[in-house]
């Protein structure tokens, strides 16, 4: 097989945005993602907020693509129909210790070159968010931050550089990389080998091997592992747990801004913000752990969030709770963005540490990225034939009556309605499956047209989405998992 | 397909062919409606009952003890008789007053309907229920494959012809846990326990004892789930006993290894078109706060079955939905005696607008030891075209297990005396089986002319 010019090792954020960036050029891509579907690491346990940038300590890689991030990130989701939406956010002072902590934030962000940071009063505070509570004595206001859908635009970067000829390789663990040795250059012209650990059709692993000139560790918490597989052994990342709920649409309109509390002795506090679909969310926890895939909650993390929160907004219904998640943040011993070749192996370029604020950055991080590859000796020559949008998806309940009577016209299955909740149709999950770097199994589904994210969390449109999977993939329903192989959701059939 | 929207008008649309849908279509039909359409998102109807094939359905309605679909094609040959006209897979999306005129709204979609517009005098709302989920007991842990609420499961089991699991632990002790205790027992799967956080079982006492006590299934009370065990399929949960409120016991934690995991924890009507119409819900049933004629706050749309309030037993549900049917029928008569002139020379007529009542009506309220009661309100007068109902009956579910006990409607005048309008005598009540209480004649009459009336139990309480 022919060589891949670029390998990246991780399907996240950094990895599908990244991935789609080099796709404008006329290079030979893949991309290997353990899971079963892209976009399933931090990218899908976090806040999805588009921080302003007035965090990260000035001077550091997180500050400034931070802020070139939060200009970009806008115009790219538009371009991809990715929601995304310029909410602002506050941070919210309770006590005079936190008001002095706002003026630190306020003098950073000015540093940081963030636009149109202030401080507002209680009552200029009150009377942008009646619900905070009473207690709250000021907060740092800025207009810039906003939120998004993190995996949806995940899903649209893969989406748009397989279209442009890169191959999506999941279920694809990456578990050996062999630098050829030095002095040789190797005939097909690339530089390692690769080994991937994926199931076959019995469920046994087997191991596949590619070929590729340059390798991008975009692997999240495992990049200091990945990066270890190919000789550099200089990166430690460490798991931080973040826990969340996600409330009903019913409360999600309790804040229109996204509610921070100001840092403090007890830790960075949690914060209280609508999501671009209309919910509400609450978190995150912070804590270190060893283990890189337990995402599990707990009883006392959710107990902390629920008390947290309503610290903020008192009238939190915790009645409206529709489920809990946690992601683990990527802590580098460095605690900034390693963006860069590896100085000790050369052709693996380092996508590491990619913690907060890395959604916002991404954009920022690809482009960065895409020129250390080009510094590293790439060949960047641009593509006349590609396409770096794509055909907005259906989102039924969006559309008015006469847009549906046209739809429905144009093909029946967009008036049946499979998830009652989100009020998906059989025609946008046909098109989730059948789009490039289409959904496989049921969460994949439920990701890209949000069937069964809502109140009765799939109760009623788990058969009905199975029942399309298994049609479209021409695949008994047995067979299909929740997530992947290991989930298989049911056992078997009766007689 | 054209592609444009379609308009349809009838005097009674009805939301959901359930068997609340299908009595309630049938007797407006009955009741003298021309034009009566069930619109139903399912390619069949019957709602919920074809995926029940156990027997136990239809003692009261037709005294004879049938299965699921049996009773379902019952009601379905008779609303077919009775003319009743059916809007298969086709889902009602929003309803609200009619735009253009006195009468509602309704907009709908489906594959072959494309979207319709449905304008009717009358609507009667009967989208039954859907099931409370892990999320509202908020259990912490992994989010794996095999975990299901009960009826999801049995939807898979009986109509999709699938296998949720072969060990299996269900959380909640509704009936449909309990049906589905002994069905996937009799499909050759083990089901290691019902873990129940009341002290007391939630469904029907002959559900326990036929479902569970028959198999050999234990039923654990004051115990719950306080963790999902299991990265990418369920592997176990671990259990712990709970104390009186309902808080885990330290200590008391059981890992039970499983891969299937049934939540029977509750069922919630049915109400986003409701609440998207802004019609007001009662926090305790979740339902619409209705009249005696079960008439929501929007005037001419009506609410029955699962989507009022959770019943268990379906006669019942049909029996409610016959007199949702009724007054929807009465309702859209009014509103076209009004249109054709009939009503003109009444001046107090406004046909489409509230019932008009000398005074605010009569609210029921929840007393000691009750937690639901519907109807919430009653009419002190009739209103123009509609007539007083001569007979009433107060449905409720209590809030604990009762003893010998004593159920009470009492009237409460302005000045604070009381009256007792209605009592039964129970030798035991639980809060799994609804009870009722009738009003008529005399006391109905007091009844109209209480300013509240509180429903209440009396006797030993079991916690
Ligand atoms: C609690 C929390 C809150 C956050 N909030 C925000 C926020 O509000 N705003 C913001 O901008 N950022 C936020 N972040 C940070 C943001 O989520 C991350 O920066 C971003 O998701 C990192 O993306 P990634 O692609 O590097 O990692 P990931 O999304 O983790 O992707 C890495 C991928 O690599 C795959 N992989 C790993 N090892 C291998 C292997 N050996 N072979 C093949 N594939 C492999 C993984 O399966 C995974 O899909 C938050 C993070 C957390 C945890
Ligand atoms: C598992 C289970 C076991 C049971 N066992 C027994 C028993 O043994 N004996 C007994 O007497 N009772 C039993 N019951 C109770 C009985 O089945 C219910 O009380 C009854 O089905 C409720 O009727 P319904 O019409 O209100 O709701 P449903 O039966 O739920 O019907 C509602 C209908 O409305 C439709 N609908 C909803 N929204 C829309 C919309 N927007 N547009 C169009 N259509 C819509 C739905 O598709 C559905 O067909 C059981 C119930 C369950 C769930």
């Amino acid at each position: 097989m022919n060589p891949f010019d670029v390998l990246i090792v991780g399907g996240g954020i950094i990895g599908a945005v990244t991935a789609r960036a080099l796709s404008e050029y006329d290079l030979s891509l893949g991309i290997l993602e353990k899971a079963s579907d892209v976009g399933t690491g931090s990218t899908k346990g976090n806040s999805a907020i588009v921080h302003a940038g007035f965090d990260p300590v000035t001077g550091t890689l997180k500050a400034r693509l931070n802020r070139i991030g939060n200009e970009t990130l806008e115009p790219l989701c538009r371009a991809l129909h990715v929601p995304f939406r310029r909410n602002g956010s506050l941070v919210v002072a309770f006590t005079p210790q936190d008001r002095l902590e706002l003026e630190r934030l306020l003098d950073r962000g000015r540093q940081n070159g963030i636009p149109k940071l202030a401080l507002l009063d209680a009552d200029a505070l009150h009377a942008l968010e009646p619900a905070l509570a009473p207690n709250a004595v000021a907060a740092l206001h800025a207009p810039t931050g906003g939120i998004f859908g993190p995996y949806e635009l995940t899903v649209a970067c893969a989406e748009v550089a397989v279209a442009n000829g890169a191959r999506l390789l999941t279920d694809c663990r990456v578990v050996g990389i062999r630098p050829d040795p030095a002095g040789e250059p190797a005939p097909d012209g690339a530089r390692f080998t690769v080994t991937a650990r994926t199931h076959a059709r019995d469920g046994s692993l087997v191991e596949e091997t590619y070929r590729a000139r340059f390798v991008l560790d975009a692997a999240g918490v495992f990049a200091d592992d990945v990066a270890a597989l190919a000789g550099d052994a200089r990166l430690s990342i460490r798991p931080r747990k973040g826990e969340y709920l996600l409330l009903d649409k019913r409360q999600g309109t309790l804040v229109s801004h996204t509610v921070f509390q100001a840092p403090g002795p007890m830790g960075k506090g949690v914060l209280v913000s609508p999501t671009v679909d209309g919910n509400l969310l609450i978190g995150p926890t912070a804590v270190d752990q060893d283990d890189k895939e337990d995402t599990a909650t707990t009883a006392e993390g959710l107990a902390y969030v629920l008390a947290q929160a309503r610290r903020s907004v008192p009238a939190l219904d915790t009645s409206a709770v529709l489920t809990s998640f946690a992601g683990l943040r990527a802590v580098s011993s460095g605690h900034d963005f390693v963006l860069e070749e590896s100085p000790v192996v050369k052709g693996l370029v380092l996508a590491a540490g990619i913690e907060s604020p890395g959604l916002v950055s991404s954009p920022a991080i690809a482009d960065r990225l895409v020129a250390v590859l080009a510094d590293a000796g790439l060949p960047l020559v641009r593509r006349a034939d590609v396409r770096m949008d794509r055909d907005e998806p259906v989102r039924f309940r969006e559309l008015d009556d006469a847009a549906r009577a046209r739809l429905i016209a144009r093909d029946p299955c967009y008036g049946h309605v499979l998830c009652r909740c989100e009020r998906v149709t059989e025609g946008e999950v046909v098109d989730a499956i059948r789009r490039p770097a289409g959904a496989r199994d049921l969460d994949a589904v439920k990701r890209r047209t949000r069937a069964g994210m809502g109140r009765c969390q799939s109760g009623f449109c788990l058969p009905r989405v199975l029942e399309v999977l298994s049609r479209e993939l021409a695949a008994e329903e047995e067979t299909l998992t929740k997530k992947g192989p290991g989930s298989s959701l049911v056992d078997g059939r009766i007689r | 397909m054209s592609a444009a929207v379609h308009e349809r008008f009838v005097d009674v649309a009805v939301i959901g062919g359930g068997p609340a849908g299908l009595s309630a279509a049938t007797n407006a039909r009955r009741a003298g409606a021309a034009r009566v359409l069930v619109v139903e998102r399912d390619v069949r109807v019957g709602g919920i009952l074809p995926q029940c094939i156990h027997a136990g359905f239809g003692l009261h309605e037709f005294g004879t003890d049938l299965t699921g679909p049996e009773y379902a094609d019952r009601w379905t040959a008779a609303a077919a008789e009775a003319g009743v006209e059916v809007l298969l897979d086709t889902m009602v999306l929003s309803l609200g007053p009619d735009p253009d005129g006195g009468g509602l709204l309704l907009s709908a979609v489906g594959p072959s309907t494309g979207v319709l517009h449905l304008h009717a005098a009358a609507v009667v709302l009967a989208m039954g229920c859907r099931e409370r989920t892990r999320g509202a007991l908020n259990i912490p842990g992994d989010r794996p494959a095999g975990i299901y609420t009960a009826g999801t499961a049995q939807r898979l089991t009986n109509l999709e012809g699938l296998m949720p699991g072969r060990r299996i632990v269900i959380l909640g002790s509704g009936d449909i846990g309990l049906i589905m205790a002994r069905r996937l027992t009799l499909e050759g799967a083990q089901v290691i326990a019902v873990l129940e956080v009341l002290p007391y079982a939630g469904g029907l006492t002959r559900n326990v004892v036929q479902c569970l006590d028959d198999f050999g299934i234990p039923l654990r009370l004051s115990t719950t789930v306080v963790r999902i065990q299991g990265r990418e399929h369920l592997e176990g949960v671990v259990t712990a006993r709970v104390d009186a409120d309902r808080r885990p016991i330290p200590g008391t934690e059981l890992e039970i290894p499983c891969d299937t995991l049934l939540l029977s924890v509750g069922l919630i009507p049915e109400n986003e078109l409701s609440r998207d119409a802004g019609i007001p819900l009662d926090p305790a049933t979740g339902g619409a706060v209705v009249d005696e004629t079960l008439e929501t706050a929007l005037p001419g749309v009506f609410a029955c079955g699962n989507a009022l309030h959770v019943h268990d037993l379906v006669d019942y549900v049909s029996e409610e939905a016959a007199a949702a049917g009724k007054s929807a029928a009465l309702h859209a008569r009014a509103v076209s005696d009004a249109a054709s002139g009939a009503l003109r020379a009444d001046p107090a007529s406004a046909p489409a607008a509230a019932p008009v009542a000398s005074s605010a009506p009569v609210r029921l309220a929840s007393g000691p030891g009750v937690r639901t009661v519907v109807p919430q309100h009653l009419r002190r007068a009739a209103a123009a075209g509609l007539p007083l109902v001569d007979e009433v009956k107060v449905r409720f579910r209590i809030a604990a297990v009762f003893g010998a006990c004593t159920l009470r409607l009492t009237a409460v005048s302005a000045d604070g005396t009381r009256a007792v309008l209605a009592t039964a005598r129970r030798r035991r009540a639980v809060p799994g089986e609804m009870e009722d209480l009738g009003l008529k004649g005399p006391a109905l009459a007091a009844a109209r002319a209480a300013a509240s009336i509180e429903v209440s139990v009396e006797g030993d309480a079991h916690g």
